[in-house]
């Protein structure tokens, strides 16, 4: 629902734009979403953005130079929003951050009852406190296993990349981003992020694997990742197709209104022919 | 709900010292079911304060990987699934008028509801923060587009359904004609609203697997899984009114009019019939499901032979003894079959949610001794509600029948 409103909005904002000034619409649409383009075979494993990120948002700050981390893969934690993995590869060895997606029509957003996890209008999303009761719904909807939950608080947050959303609206770019030494990483909206991705492909043909991951899994993603090597080989699920996961309880949500206006009224119905008084008369009448 | 006048009650006590009477026990206190909840019970709460201390993880073996366990799984999937009796019976009486099965229903809507007052507190025991269990209620927060909030919402309103359906006996208890005849006159609305919220919630419970996609067993994740939830709840249900009845029946035999006895095997074989018939049905789905998806070469490995254990051995097995129950007038085959059907109805549910829930990771979850504990002090709980109220309430008998509802100064002149 809230990716409908936000198009309606889009949509809107950007006619009144393109009204208003040439310059306006040259600029883009202010509100249209923002993302990041991994480009796996610039990452060096220095693991920079995992110390940023936990600075960032006052999580633990892992020693990066001295844990040896990367000898195992590791999933993103309740304490770490963002990793980097090393998988050993038929190119030799390729490092991949791993963090939140910020799929363009969230499961988790889908499975909140109490829009506790919010997809938010200019892409990031992110997680209300106030509103969540913990029931981990979001953890079992979503494909990519990132929301974390602290299973031993007693008043237990769930845990997940933000995109760091409170620096965008500051105007700046999430903490990952500007950490990186290698420019692995690049800040922007969908749309430029696409091209640049395509022009490396297309410069470098060899180089790349001729997919951007994210472009349209699961409905497309706001990360976006560029491989030398097949995705699989990096610890992408590729089998999660490009259906919104949001568009599977549709069918059944649709059917609710149907169900709760059709089935009273068909009982009644029933309720009215297995009357046993009518059959009785009508036996007499004949 | 019951249609017998009451019988003419001259002189009263007053409603104070009745209600103080009413509180005294009325069962022996030391038998084997006391002396074994009893310490359950306590430990489980010892339990309880340990898990809002430091936490879910303090208690349970839950995982980021298997975010929920028994506490769903168990006492939310499965014992929703179970408590469908409730509903079933209610459209049998009400909606076909099958008056026969009248009797047994009193019983079976109270244990309808206690199993969801129950079910809804052990959720909310497995919920992190659940200080804002009142957000998608209250209307701050309305997350339109989530299953569960459908799920939450019919949960809750079919609780307000149950309490109005049993709302008589309550009258009746109390002695209060007047309100007992409103509230009568509001059973048939409340039960086709009730039936509605049912088929909702029945069929959310499992649309709440539908995006755990990449993560169930294909043998068990099908777009269809609402409408298998739905079917087996049915089967679910009417199993446990047929082995609920005969234990209520055994325990609590006192208090149903002897005349009963004999024909009460009559209406549990014609349950069984109808258990037969939604089990079929449930198993007719499940192959269309099966070969629509192709999945032979899914049936090769354990996976593929535990769905056949559960298929085989707990879908078409039971049907197959209820069938043949039915026919030849075995009562006591019927009692086996509708414990198999349960057996089969936790399988099911416990796979989808537990089991076959992340299936290819190395690390499995099995329940810690807590969290067996937890679940069975809120079972015991609800038993020890339930048996207070039948003592009670007219939920197994009529309200004119032994013994009184608010006892008369003198009961001389009923017999």
């Amino acid at each position: 629902m809230n990716r409908r409103t936000f198009l309606k909005i889009g949509t809107a904002a950007g006619s009144t734009l393109v009204a208003g000034s040439a310059s306006a619409k040259e600029n883009g649409n202010p509100e249209e979403f923002v993302g990041v383009l991994v480009d796996t075979t610039r990452c060096i494993g220095c693991r920079a953005c995992e110390r940023a990120c936990s600075v960032e948002h006052d999580l633990p700050v892992p020693d990066i130079e001295n844990d040896n981390a990367l000898a195992a893969v590791r999933p993103t934690s309740e304490t770490q929003w963002t990793v980097v993995n090393r998988f050993a590869t038929s190119k030799g060895d390729v490092f991949v951050k791993k963090q939140c997606m910020h799929c363009w029509q969230p499961a988790c957003g889908a499975a909140c009852l109490t829009n506790a996890m919010e997809k938010t209008r200019t892409g990031p999303v992110i997680w209300h406190p106030n509103k969540c009761m913990g029931c981990r719904f979001c953890m079992v909807s979503c494909p990519f296993d990132i929301p974390k939950f602290e299973f031993h608080s007693w008043n237990p947050k769930i845990q997940k990349c933000s995109m760091c959303y409170e620096r965008l609206q500051q105007g700046l770019e999430p903490a990952c981003v500007g950490s990186c030494p290698t420019d692995a990483l690049t800040f922007g909206n969908k749309r430029d992020l696409m091209e640049i991705a395509r022009l490396r492909i297309y410069h470098h043909p060899d180089r790349y694997v001729h997919k951007i991951y994210g472009e349209s899994e699961v409905g497309g993603t706001g990360w976006l990742y560029l491989s030398a090597v097949p995705f699989e080989e990096i610890g992408f699920r590729t089998d999660l197709g490009t259906t919104t996961y949001p568009e599977y309880t549709r069918n059944f949500l649709y059917g609710v209104p149907l169900v709760l206006f059709g089935l009273p009224a068909l009982q009644y119905g029933l309720h009215l022919l297995s009357d046993k008084k009518d059959e009785a008369l009508e036996a007499k009448e004949s | 709900m019951t249609t017998m006048p009451l019988a003419p009650v001259p002189k009263r006590l007053p409603l104070r010292s009745f209600i103080l009477s009413e509180l005294k026990p009325k069962a022996p206190f030391l038998t084997p079911f006391n002396l074994i909840s009893i310490p359950v019970i306590l430990l489980g709460i010892a339990v309880l304060v340990r898990r809002f201390i430091y936490g879910l993880g303090s208690i349970t073996n839950l995982s980021q990987d298997h975010p929920w366990g028994l506490g769903i799984g168990f006492d939310v999937v499965t014992g929703v699934a179970l408590a469908g009796g409730a509903y079933v019976l209610a459209f049998v009486v009400y909606v076909m008028r099958l008056e026969k099965y009248h009797p047994i229903l009193r019983a079976t809507v109270l244990n309808g509801l206690l199993a969801y007052i129950f079910y809804a507190g052990a959720l909310v025991l497995d919920l992190g923060r659940p200080w804002h269990v009142i957000n998608p209620i209250i209307g701050n927060s309305f997350g339109y587009n989530s299953v569960l909030f459908q799920v939450s919402w019919s949960f809750l309103l079919y609780m307000i359904v149950e309490m109005v359906e049993l709302s008589p006996a309550f009258a009746e208890w109390l002695g209060w004609k007047k309100a007992r005849r409103f509230l009568a006159s509001l059973a048939l609305g409340a039960v086709i609203l009730g039936v509605t919220l049912s088929t909702l919630h029945q069929a959310g419970l499992g649309a709440l697997f539908l995006m755990a996609k990449s993560k169930i067993h294909p043998l068990w994740y099908t777009e269809f899984i609402p409408i298998l939830f739905f079917v087996s709840s049915i089967f679910a249900g009417l199993s446990m009114v047929i082995l609920e009845g005969t234990l209520t029946h055994r325990l609590f035999g006192k208090q149903i009019d002897p005349k009963k006895h004999g024909s009460f095997d009559d209406l549990l074989l014609g349950l069984g019939k109808g258990t037969a018939i939604a089990l079929f049905t449930y198993y007719f789905f499940k192959l269309l499901i099966f070969l629509h998806e192709r999945q032979w070469d899914l049936l090769a490995s354990k996976w593929g032979a535990w769905y056949l254990v559960e298929v085989f051995g707990f879908v078409l097995v039971p049907c197959v003894m209820f069938a043949y129950a039915v026919r030849h007038r075995r009562p006591g085959l019927l009692r086996v079959a509708a414990g198999v059907t349960l057996v089969g109805v936790l399988l099911n549910r416990l796979n989808i949610s537990v089991i076959a829930y992340n299936w290819q990771l190395p690390v499995r979850y099995y329940p810690s001794w807590q969290e067996y504990v937890v679940t069975l002090t809120v079972l015991f709980t609800e038993i020890w509600v339930f048996r207070w109220i039948v003592l009670r309430l007219p939920i197994l008998r009529e309200a004119h029948e032994l013994p009184y509802p608010r006892p008369l100064e003198s009961p001389a002149g009923q017999s």
